[in-house]
């Protein structure tokens, strides 16, 4: 059954923005679906709403459209485009839930577009719980006892028969958003309550508690043939009852006998094919019940997912990409495996070492929020590690993290704590097992607190006896066979260093000098049987090199590792693009990463892929290697740049800006002189490394102030300080500082609009490639803040300084590629904010916007080339600024609904986790696009609810009259509700949530109010207001919280009601670019 | 810890930590690519005068267990892991991985570079090695290493067969609550299976497949096994080069077309040898649970258990007395042979698996609706 023929052009649907749950796990897997089906020469239709992806970049599909993933808009693009069929498994839950909505809407029978991949049937077997239970107590496979409810007397009934505790999920959500454990009544009310509400058909499963047994995935794959493989299985080193997503996990597994392996394998296709999943992959979790092996089936996912983009790396077998060939008709023998090229496709890869994946949270940007684990996933992001055992890999992973050097305080470690630390799952319980261990915990005291498998405890018991009996040693003692037992179990040169009280390079110069380097292995996808052709490599201290490096001219890029909020899928965007274009520039390209979701991180991507952690060790190691002639580090965020000053000192060739330079604009006290000498204003500002000197800088600034620790991104810790006990709070309780990271403190300029730049620079030229206007005022985080291309509120003047200032520090700084910087403007004044010498979070927005590819270009220019060599691509132009041919706006999304209690204001500390992009003929159109993007839709009818702080009363009456005068009704608080009436506005007043019932917060969850503008003075928010925002936040009504927003918002309305539903593609965007490229 | 040393034939040389039995043993060095089951191999018989690398690094983590095993005793000659685990985790596990090997005199080198090892095996072929953790003589360990007997032409299969014929009559069992185990009512079929080497679970499956089975030795003449009345014959797996088992061969030969037949792995070479075709040694053979085999009646393929080092050349099959009906999709070899008109078939891979997919467990099914055709 080869390729079909009857299909020629096919439409896919990403997953749209960064979510918690929902990550660039589906970019990759987009990405690679777009790539297989054009090579095969099909044609490729994309929509995705997110524009730092790789897959929207024009040249992946044939039709690029970053449009609003909702059926109105899907509808309007398949009656332009008229696909043959839709693959629906590779853009996650939202591009499964879409397939689903637009084949119930009967748009794909109406435009003959045929579902591929996954059919409606086999998603709602999957889907809907209590099918799947049918349709597995059919195959004999058992599930929990269960039952679905639709009202709170269900739930209490069911708690009645089987007991506490009890397990809920609300039915069609993502990444089990609303789910919870139910430990007794009390948690059933408010779990319950907020799950029905969640759920967008009302529907909550509960579930008989398997807590804290063995939870195991497969990675499953069918073709049309019905040849099924495993390619990989992943055991939980946390049990059962935190979510897979938030829990730590290992492939393979690791604790099952080949009898109990093959169970369930025999269960994992028995499912797959009694769901008929036709084509592709699909993941099938267990729970083992470790004293009797009693086995469960928890749940299917019948489409790629993030555990089969971590499968794909943990093995070198590619999902996502074997996937989309599967559903245009090949068979799994058709297809060959890449990596040994003589062998099929149709086979399950065998590993020769272990891999570990440990979640990245944040809770720290969520103040007040539940930390602990359950089944509702709460990570933003993920590390990968290889290591030739369990030990190795472990401990790689948790170098991988980057938790070591934080800005903020944290809470030590309490002795006294560890019994309720080790209980209750929450994202500490790994350190606390590790302190355990190192107060002289036994294996056996862990596990009857924690139920985690006793082979991974002894591992991790193991591994901590060794650190302490390097105590023992010392760096002039330590033997060759010492050391190379250490390196090979996973301690790094910094542990080492840190026992010793030496440097890290002095163990390291130590540890060449006993012979003992690093070697690097394959990963082969079949445990060295066949020969490997991929240079995806690991390192290792096993006693053979398999790296042969060539002898090509080469450059290594430094990846960003795990996703954080503020350093996510935008970099990755830009550590891709620079490997391609590297290759074009005919370099070797050789990409260093440790985030398993990124397509940074498939083997395809560059020449040659190292999956390590982004350490100086780890770097030096491949550097030694490879010798490239030179190193990136301005692509991946802060990860790399925190490499760069110790990676230049050691020798190693950084290419582009300096990192000196790089350095000097983090500096307050140098960056400020430079300014003064380029007589370029910036807010006033100071450095402080004690809290005296804090308070003394803040009030001979003025308040309020902006207070923040140095060297981090995403705003993490930032504060705004109206007051000097605030500052006196955050200097004593938030931030770490010393004498070389200072706390920056700035005057804090209020109400000023903020600009970021995006800029090239080849040393003497510099090209301002976007100058975006926020939408939001300054002082909410610019990752925060929605922003449009073209600016549309800022004066010529000013852009004129804008672009001047730019460059002007681009040459002083001697920029070798790209530039950020951050402007404010206030009354008239442009004042530089920030500069960052180095790709920012907005370059794929700009890159999108424009039809420029910036990192293509940055790289060149990295190379030794010029402007005026990119001229064809860039407009023709090399100075100025670019053009943008429509308006775009780029809105961020929040991952509030997952952090119960949590405020959801925005302020100088970034939260969001993703971003979308509108497209329209005018800003209002664009607006209201990213808006519907980013989950917050504006009302097109409907009650406007208005209550803003004195300061903002004057021009809240000029927005509410717009609404007024649109058609909306209007309802305000007391206070904003005189003001309106006294305007001569029509407005009903509602009750603050103190005041009486019904109050503003009944309102909102009975549904009587579409949309909410709600700021503050910005000293602190009260509780009144919080809940506000809270129920606004849980019941899905758009919640404003500045001004400049709200005025957005009317011209977003006003374009609902005046402007069709229509879309463009990128390629139709930027024809005329294209054809010159 | 006491050391241990690996030697080969070829002068390569590994050091690691001892396990198991502080003793040294010699054996061609091959290598498993399975990531479980390492207790199955242990005890499968065809590995008799092997020595066995695993790739898989994590080894001895689930223990061993009373079930699993796939004959009385383990028949591996020595282990070679990366990272042996000492500890025990898993509910069916009687015993450490360690103290079992320990109890049949194996030694165990851990900590060694399992990939280096492999990748060596791959690109020179498979050798012969010594393990020894008595002796760090290294000149001494290679002398020996270039002194066994090579595996080629060797007649394992009768040393490591039964003296006398028996009967077995124990099935599958699941290994736990939730596995379900497809039974036939009772044994309808008298099978009369050839020890070459045997696994247990070709006995357990016959029988779960509703065969009463004799087991006989790797000498039993075909008079004496027509004598038993069987309604079908097996010819079981077994260790060794098939070409020296000429004896065999030809009392196959002789039973062919007297009742239905089925032959695994040894038992394939010995019918593809009296089928009148030639076997040949493989590089470094096949051992592991991933293999692809083309299936070409159904077109379909399955994952399959591998262990040989041999394999029947398909030139020397004639296409007038046997067709090929499985191929391995990794390198062609053949995997399946069925006589062009006698109910015989036979395949080079291991449907019982054990360890292993279950994806050919249809072929006992095949056995019996073959014998079920013959006996009407």
């Amino acid at each position: 059954m080869p390729r079909r023929t009857d299909i020629h052009r096919i439409l896919i649907i990403g997953s749209g923005p960064i979510i918690i749950g929902q990550a660039c796990e589906f970019d990759y897997s987009g990405t690679q679906a777009c790539k297989a089906l054009k090579a095969d020469g099909f044609e490729v239709v994309l929509v995705n709403s997110n524009p730092a992806t790789i897959m929207t970049d024009p040249e992946l599909a044939d039709r690029t459209y970053v449009e609003p993933l909702s059926v109105p808009y899907l509808t309007e693009i398949i009656k332009k485009e008229r696909p043959d069929a839709l693959l629906s498994t590779v853009g996650g839950q939202t591009g499964l839930n879409l397939s689903v909505a637009l084949a119930e809407a009967g748009v794909l029978d109406e435009y003959g577009v045929e579902l591929i991949g996954a059919k409606i049937d086999s998603i709602k077997k999957a889907e809907d719980r209590l099918l799947f239970k049918d349709a597995m107590r059919k195959i004999g496979l058992a599930t929990p006892t269960s039952q679905l409810v639709t009202d709170m007397k269900g739930g209490y009934d069911f708690a009645e028969r089987v007991g506490y505790p009890l397990i809920l999920r609300p039915s069609f959500t993502m990444g089990g958003t609303g789910g919870g454990i139910a430990y007794n009544a009390e948690d059933l009310d408010t779990i319950l309550t907020r799950g029905l509400d969640l759920s967008p058909v009302g529907e909550v499963l509960i579930e008989e508690s398997v807590l804290g047994w063995k939870e195991y995935e497969m990675e499953v794959m069918r073709d049309l043939a019905d040849n099924c493989i495993i390619v990989c299985s992943i055991e939980n080193f946390d049990p059962m009852g935190v979510h897979t997503g938030d829990s730590i996990t290992v492939a393979p597994a690791q604790t099952l006998s080949d009898r109990e392996y093959q169970m369930m394998r025999d269960g994992s296709l028995a499912c797959l094919r009694e769901i008929g999943v036709d084509t592709g992959g699909s993941n099938v979790q267990f729970a083992i019940n470790p004293k009797d092996g009693r086995m469960v089936v928890v749940e299917m996912n019948p489409r790629v997912s993030r555990s089969s983009a971590l499968a794909s790396k943990a093995t070198g077998f590619p999902i996502a990409k074997i996937a989309a060939k599967l559903a245009v008709g090949y068979r799994l023998d058709e297809i060959r495996n890449d990596i040994t090229r003589v062998t099929p496709a149709c086979f399950e890869p065998t590993i020769d070492y272990v891999v570990t994946k440990i979640p990245r949270w944040q809770f720290e940007k969520f103040p007040g929020s539940d930390p602990v684990l359950g089944t509702q996933m709460k990570s933003v992001g993920e590390v990968m590690s290889i290591g030739r055992t369990f030990k190795q890999s472990l401990a790689k992973a948790i170098r991988s993290l980057e938790t070591g050097k934080s800005a903020t305080k944290e809470e030590p470690l309490d002795e006294s704590l560890i019994p309720a630390k080790l209980i209750t799952p929450t994202a500490e319980r790994l350190n606390y097992i590790l302190f355990a261990f190192d107060l002289g915990w036994s294996v056996d005291q862990v596990f009857e607190l924690t139920n985690i498998d006793p082979w991974f405890l002894l591992q991790v018991k193991e591994s901590v006896d060794l650190n302490k009996s390097l105590a023992a040693e010392s760096l002039e003692t330590i033997s060759a066979a010492t050391m190379r037992h250490a390196k090979r179990n996973g301690v790094s040169d910094t542990a080492m260093g840190r026992v010793w009280n030496v440097d890290s390079l002095a163990v390291r110069a130590k540890r060449k000098e006993l012979g003992v380097t690093a070697v690097f292995n394959r990963v082969d996808t079949c445990a060295a049987e066949f020969e490997s052709f991929t240079p995806y490599l690991y390192s290792s201290y096993e006693s053979e090199c398999e790296a042969e490096p060539s002898d090509r001219k080469k450059v290594m890029i430094l990846g960003a590792g795990p996703n954080r909020i503020g350093q996510g899928i935008e970099f990755d965007y830009c550590c891709c693009h620079a490997s391609f274009a590297l290759q074009e520039f005919d370099h070797e390209s050789i990409m260093v990463n440790c985030n398993p979701e990124t397509v940074s991180t498939d083997y395809d991507t560059s020449d040659r892929l190292y999956f390590e952690p982004l350490t100086l060790e780890e770097v030096l190691n491949i550097y030694d290697t490879e010798k490239p002639v030179g190193v990136i580090v301005q692509f991946g965020g802060q990860t790399p740049l925190n490499l760069a000053l110790p990676l230049q000192r050691a020798g190693v060739p950084i290419i582009g800006t300096d990192p000196k330079n790089i350095d000097l604009a983090e500096d307050r006290k140098l960056f400020g002189k430079l300014l003064e000498e380029l007589e370029i204003p910036c807010p006033p500002n100071g450095t402080a490394t004690s809290v005296e000197e804090a308070c003394e800088v803040a009030g001979r600034l003025g308040y309020p102030v902006l207070v923040r620790p140095s060297y981090v991104l995403g705003g993490r810790a930032m504060t705004i300080a109206y007051d000097e006990d605030t500052v006196r709070r955050y200097m004593r309780e938030a931030v770490v500082f010393s004498q070389d990271r200072p706390v920056l403190i700035d005057r804090f300029l209020e109400d000023a609009v903020e600009v970021d730049v995006d800029c090239l620079s080849d040393g003497e030229n510099v090209l301002i490639a976007g100058i975006m206007e926020h939408i939001e005022e300054a002082g909410i985080h610019s990752g925060d803040s929605s922003c449009v291309l073209p600016p549309f509120g800022i004066g010529a003047l000013e852009l004129q300084t804008i672009q001047d200032y730019s460059v002007r520090m681009a040459r002083a700084l001697h920029v070798i590629g790209l530039m950020n910087v951050q402007f404010a403007i206030k009354e008239g004044k442009v004042y530089v904010i920030e500069v960052n010498p180095r790709a920012s979070r907005t370059v794929p927005f700009v890159a999108k916007a424009t039809g420029v590819p910036l990192p293509k270009i940055a790289v060149g220019l990295m190379l030794g080339k010029k402007l005026t060599d990119f001229a064809h691509m860039m407009q023709g132009k090399t100075s100025g600024v670019l053009d943008v041919p429509q308006f775009f706006v780029k809105s961020p999304v929040f991952p509030f609904n997952k952090f119960h209690g949590v405020d959801p204001v925005l302020g100088p500390e970034m939260r969001s986790t993703g971003e979308v992009m509108g497209v329209g003929e005018n800003f209002g159109e664009a607006f209201a696009k990213a808006q519907l993007s980013a989950g917050s839709p504006l009302p097109a009818d409907g009650t406007v609810f208005i209550s803003v702080s004195d300061r903002h009363k004057s021009e809240a009456v000029e927005v509410a009259r717009r609404f007024a005068d649109l058609g909306y009704q209007l309802a305000a608080t007391r206070g904003t509700a005189s003001l309106l009436k006294a305007a001569g506005l029509e407005c009903v007043t509602v009750f603050k949530v103190n005041e009486g019932r019904p109050n503003a917060v009944d309102l909102l969850k009975a549904g009587k109010l579409k949309l909410a503008i709600y700021t503050t003075n910005g000293v602190h928010s009260f509780s009144d207001e919080k809940a506000i925002r809270r129920a606004a936040i849980q019941y899905r009504v758009p919640c404003i919280t500045t001004m400049s927003a709200a005025r957005a918002a009317v011209q977003a309305a006003a374009s609902r009601r005046r402007d069709p539903i229509r879309v463009w593609s990128l390629q139709q965007i930027h024809k005329g670019i294209a054809a010159t490229r | 810890m006491n050391p241990a040393i690996l030697a080969l034939e070829d002068g390569t040389v590994f050091e690691g930590r001892a396990f198991g039995a502080l003793t040294e043993r010699s054996g061609e060095v091959v290598f498993n690519t399975s990531l479980t089951g390492y207790q199955e191999i242990f005890t499968d018989p065809s590995y008799a005068g092997q020595i066995v690398v695993l790739t898989y690094p994590q080894i001895g983590n689930y223990g061993a267990n009373d079930e699993d095993m796939e004959s009385a005793r383990p028949f591996i000659e020595g282990l070679a892991v990366r990272d042996f685990s000492p500890m025990v985790s898993n509910w069916r596990s009687d015993q450490a991985a360690d103290a079992f090997l320990k109890l049949h005199n194996i030694p165990i080198i851990d900590s060694i570079d399992t990939r280096k090892l492999v990748r060596h095996l791959r690109t020179r072929g498979v050798m012969r090695g010594v393990l020894s953790s008595i002796s760090t003589d290294v000149k001494g360990l290679i002398d020996k290493a270039r002194n066994i007997p090579s595996m080629a032409g060797l007649d394992l299969a009768t040393r490591v067969s039964t003296a006398v014929s028996y009967p077995w009559t124990s099935g599958v069992e699941p290994c736990s609550p939730s596995e379900r185990v497809r039974a036939a009512s009772g044994p309808a079929y008298h099978v009369v299976a050839y020890d070459f080497g045997i696994k247990r679970n070709i006995l357990r499956r016959l029988v779960t497949s509703g065969c009463q089975v004799t087991v006989v030795p790797s000498g039993a003449k075909a008079e004496d096994v027509l004598g038993l009345r069987p309604d079908g014959i097996f010819l079981s797996n077994g260790p060794g080069d098939p070409e020296p088992l000429e004896a065999q061969a030809a009392e196959v030969q002789k039973l062919i077309g007297k009742a239905p037949m089925f032959g695994i792995c040894l038992g394939h070479q010995i019918l593809g040898l009296a089928m009148g075709g030639r076997t040949y040694k493989l590089k470094f053979g096949h051992r592991g649970g991933n293999h692809p085999v083309l299936n070409k009646r159904t077109n379909k393929v399955e994952i399959t258990a591998q262990n040989h080092g041999f394999a029947v050349d398909p030139d020397s099959i004639s296409d007038a007395v046997a067709e090929i009906t499985h191929v391995n999709l990794n390198d062609q070899t053949v995997e399946g042979l069925r006589h062009k008109s006698e109910p015989v078939f036979c395949v080079q891979y291991h449907p019982e698996a054990a360890p292993g997919p279950h994806d050919s467990l249809y072929l006992f099914d095949d056995f019996i609706r073959l014998m079920q055709e013959h006996k009407k």
